[in-house]
C-alpha cells in the first residue's frame, strides 16, 4: 500500500516537472510558431492586425508561466491541448501515433532481447572462444554505428537494392487506412522495427555476456562441476537463472533507450510514429504536441522502471524473505 | 611396493609410500583409497605486457641500428611478448588417504591445498600443465575418469554457502539435477539425510541467503552425501563457525570415515585438524613436507621437517613459541588465515 501512494506521488512529480521543463524549453526556443505554422511568405502578406489576431489565437503573445497554468488546468480535467501543426486535438494525435510506436517497440524490444539474451549467455559460457569473439566483435561494430546509419543502410541493401521491405511508412503509400492489412503493417514495420532492435542487442548482449562470465566463475558453479553436475545442466539450472535477474532489469531500462532510437528510425523510415510526431513539434513550436508526447514516453519510461523493480522483488528472493536464524 | 605390504598393519613410524604411519593408524589392511604421487601442477605465465612491450622498442632501435637485422617488427613483438616461464604451484605432492581415515592437510593460505583438492576432483585450469599419478580405489585414474567420479565417488564439502546457487532452493540443490523416477529416489534420499542430521523439512524451502551457518555446513555434508560417496573433501569445513559447531562439523567428518569412508580434510587449524584426524599432511609452499601420524604431534622430535616443527611449536598448548625465520614465517601465515 505505501509502495503504491509513494509511486503514484513519484509519478505526479514527473508528470509535473517534465510538462513543466518542456514548456520551459520550447517557450525559451528561438521558434515563432507563427512563422514556422503559416509560412514565411504568408506571414508577410499578413496585416499587422491579423498577425495579432493569429498570435492570441494560439496564445503566442502571453507569457509562459500563463500559458503552462491554463494548459495544467485543462490537463487536469485531460484535454492537453490542440496540436498547432496537426490542427487536432493532442489527445487524438498522441493515440494515433503511439499505437504505430509501441507496436515499433514492442517488436523492436523483444526481438533485441530474445536476440541479446542467447548471444550473451552463448558468449559468457564459451568465454574466450571464436563464437564469443564472434558476438562481442558484432557488438562493438554494432555500439559504434550510429542507429541513423544503420537505418539508411538497411534501407538502401534491403528496401532498394534488394526490395524486400517498403522504403517508408506504416502502410501502402496512397493506399486508405480502412484497406490496409495487417500483414501490410507488418511488412511496413519490418525494417524499421529491426533497426531499431540492433540498438538493444548489442547493449544487451554485451551485458549478458559481463554477467554471464561473472556467473560462471562464481563459486557455485564450480562447486556444481565438483558435484559432477554437466554443462549443459550448469547452464540450464544455474546460469540462466542467476543472468535473468540483472537481465530483467536491464531489458526494463532498455525501453528509454529503444524510445530514443525510435524518434532516429521513424525519422529515416518516415514511420508515423511519436518519434517523427516530436521532431515535428519541436521545430514547429507545438508546445502541446510536445509536452504531450514528452509526457507519455515519461511514463512509458516510468512505467518500465516500475515493472523492473516489481519484477526484481518477484524473482529475487534475497529481497522477499528475512533471514531465519537457527 | 606390493599388495601383500598392505594386508598386515603397518607398524609405528613405518615408512611407506612416502608416509608414515602410528600403531593406532586406522589402515585395516586396506588398500589406499586416494593415493598422489608426485603431482606436480605448473602455469605457464607471460611476462607483463609493460616488460614485453619495452623489450619490443629496445629490439626496434637494436635492429634499426644494425642493418644486417632482417627480422620485422612483427617478429620480433611475437618472439618479445612470447617470454614464458612456467611457474609450478603444485611441486611433487604425494599423499595417500585410507579406508576409514580422516587424513587432514594442513598449511597456510596461498601454499596450494585447494589446488590439490581440485586436481584429486579432475577440476583442471585448461592453462595448467598437470604431471603426477593418482590412484583412486586402487585404479590409476586419468583427468577424463575423474570427471566421472567427482560428486559420485568423491564428494566435495565446499567452504561456504557462497558455494550454494544464492536463486535456488536448499533442496533442490541438495537433490542436484535428475529427471523423472531418479528425481523421486533423490528427494527421498535428501529427506532422509536432512532428519538424519538435524535439519527441518522446511529448510529445503529456504534460499542460501536464509541459511544460518550451522544449517548451512550441515546443507553442505547432505550435498556430498547424496550421491554416498566413497572420498570426501571438505575444504576448511570449520571456517566461520564457532567452536561447538566447528567440532560438530569434524565429528561428522569422523563419523563418515568410521563408517568406512575416507576424508580428506583441508584446514589451517591445526588445533582442530589433531582432535579429529588420523594423519597430517604438512602442506608447505606447494608440497606435502611430511605426511605423518597425528600422534607424531605429541612431541616434536617426532616431527622430521622443520616446518612441522615449527607448527608444532606455534600451537596454543606450547606456548605459541616462535622462534627463529622459520616459525615466523608459519605464525604471520597461519595468521592471514585466521576467519573473521
Amino acid at each position: 500500500m505505501r509502495f503504491a501512494v509513494r509511486n503514484i506521488g513519484r509519478f505526479l512529480l514527473l508528470m509535473l516537472l517534465v510538462s513543466l521543463v518542456t514548456f520551459t524549453l520550447v517557450s525559451a526556443a528561438p521558434i515563432d510558431p507563427l512563422q514556422v505554422n503559416v509560412g514565411q511568405a504568408a506571414l508577410m502578406q499578413m496585416s499587422d492586425e491579423k498577425r495579432a489576431q493569429l498570435a492570441a489565437f494560439w496564445g503566442a503573445d502571453r507569457p509562459m508561466y500563463e500559458r503552462y497554468v491554463e494548459w495544467l488546468g485543462a490537463a487536469l480535467q485531460g484535454d492537453l491541448g490542440m496540436s498547432l501543426r496537426y490542427n487536432r486535438p493532442v489527445v487524438q494525435v498522441l493515440a494515433e501515433r503511439a499505437a504505430n510506436t509501441l507496436a515499433l517497440m514492442a517488436v523492436a524490444w523483444v526481438l533485441s532481447g530474445v536476440i541479446g539474451f542467447a548471444l550473451g549467455v552463448l558468449a559468457g559460457v564459451r568465454k574466450g572462444s571464436w563464437i564469443d569473439r564472434l558476438v562481442r566483435g558484432y557488438c562493438f561494430v554494432l555500439a559504434a554505428s550510429p542507429t541513423f546509419w544503420i537505418g539508411l543502410v538497411f534501407l538502401v541493401v534491403f528496401a532498394v537494392n534488394l526490395g524486400w521491405f517498403p522504403i517508408g511508412f506504416s502502410s501502402p503509400i496512397g493506399a486508405l487506412s480502412t484497406e490496409v492489412s495487417f500483414v501490410d503493417a507488418l511488412h511496413h514495420m519490418a525494417l524499421p522495427a529491426l533497426t531499431l532492435s540492433l540498438v538493444g542487442v548489442a547493449n544487451i548482449a554485451l551485458h549478458t555476456r559481463e554477467k554471464t562470465v561473472e556467473v560462471m566463475e562464481s563459486p557455485y558453479v564450480r562447486y556444481a562441476l565438483a558435484r559432477g553436475e554437466g554443462m549443459g545442466s550448469i547452464v540450464r539450472r544455474h546460469v540462466l537463472r542467476n543472468v535473468s535477474l540483472p537481465f530483467t532489469t536491464l531489458q526494463f531500462a532498455q525501453i528509454a533507450e529503444i524510445f530514443g532510437g525510435s524518434v532516429l528510425v521513424e525519422e529515416v523510415f518516415s514511420y508515423p510514429g511519436l518519434g517523427q510526431a516530436a521532431v515535428t513539434a519541436g521545430l514547429g513550436g507545438d508546445v502541446a504536441l510536445l509536452v504531450g508526447i514528452a509526457l507519455f514516453s515519461a511514463a512509458l519510461v516510468f512505467g518500465g522502471n516500475l515493472v523492473a523493480n516489481l519484477i526484481y522483488g518477484v524473482i529475487d528472493p534475497r529481497m522477499r524473505k528475512e533471514v531465519l536464524h537457527g | 611396493m606390493t599388495e601383500t605390504m598392505h594386508h598386515n598393519v603397518h607398524r609405528a613410524q613405518e615408512r611407506h609410500h612416502h608416509h608414515t604411519h602410528a600403531h593406532d593408524t586406522r589402515h585395516g589392511g586396506d588398500h589406499h583409497l586416494l593415493q598422489v604421487e608426485d603431482l606436480t601442477i605448473s602455469f605457464r605465465r607471460y611476462d607483463d605486457a609493460e616488460r614485453g612491450l619495452r623489450r619490443f622498442w629496445s629490439a626496434r632501435r637494436k635492429g634499426a641500428a644494425g642493418a644486417s637485422e632482417k627480422a620485422g617488427p612483427a617478429r620480433s613483438l611475437l618472439a618479445t611478448l612470447s617470454v614464458q616461464h612456467e611457474v609450478a604451484v603444485l611441486k611433487g605432492v604425494n599423499l595417500a588417504v585410507h579406508v576409514g581415515e580422516v587424513v587432514a592437510v594442513v598449511g597456510a593460505s596461498g601454499a596450494g591445498k585447494t589446488l590439490l583438492a581440485d586436481a584429486v576432483l579432475g577440476l583442471f585450469d585448461p592453462h595448467a600443465t598437470v604431471r603426477g599419478r593418482l590412484w583412486f580405489d586402487g585404479v590409476e585414474q586419468t583427468a577424463e575418469s575423474l570427471r566421472k567420479l567427482r560428486g559420485k565417488r568423491i564428494a566435495l564439502i565446499p567452504q561456504s554457502v557462497a558455494s550454494l546457487d544464492p536463486l535456488m532452493k536448499v533442496g533442490a540443490q541438495v537433490r542436484g539435477a535428475a529427471h523423472g523416477v531418479e528425481k523421486e529416489q533423490r528427494a527421498a534420499r535428501q529427506r532422509e539425510l536432512f532428519e538424519r542430521y538435524g535439519l527441518d523439512e522446511e529448510v529445503a524451502g529456504l534460499y542460501p541467503s536464509q541459511l544460518s551457518g550451522g544449517m548451512a555446513r550441515r546443507v553442505l555434508l547432505c550435498c556430498a552425501l547424496m550421491e554416498e560417496p566413497q572420498l570426501i573433501i571438505a575444504d576448511e569445513p570449520t571456517v566461520g563457525l564457532d567452536l561447538d559447531r566447528a567440532t560438530d562439523a569434524l565429528a561428522d567428518l569422523r563419523a563418515f570415515a568410521d563408517g568406512g569412508g575416507g576424508v580428506m580434510l583441508i584446514t589451517h587449524d591445526i588445533e582442530l585438524a589433531l582432535r579429529v584426524a588420523d594423519r597430517v599432511a604438512v602442506f608447505h609452499d606447494g608440497t606435502v613436507v611430511e605426511e605423518t601420524a597425528v600422534a607424531s604431534f605429541a612431541a616434536p622430535e617426532l616431527l622430521e621437517h622443520p616446518f612441522s616443527r615449527a607448527l608444532w611449536h606455534a600451537l596454543p598448548e606450547h606456548g605459541l613459541r616462535v622462534d627463529g625465520g622459520g616459525a615466523n614465517a608459519v605464525s604471520s601465515q597461519m595468521g592471514e588465515e585466521q576467519p573473521c
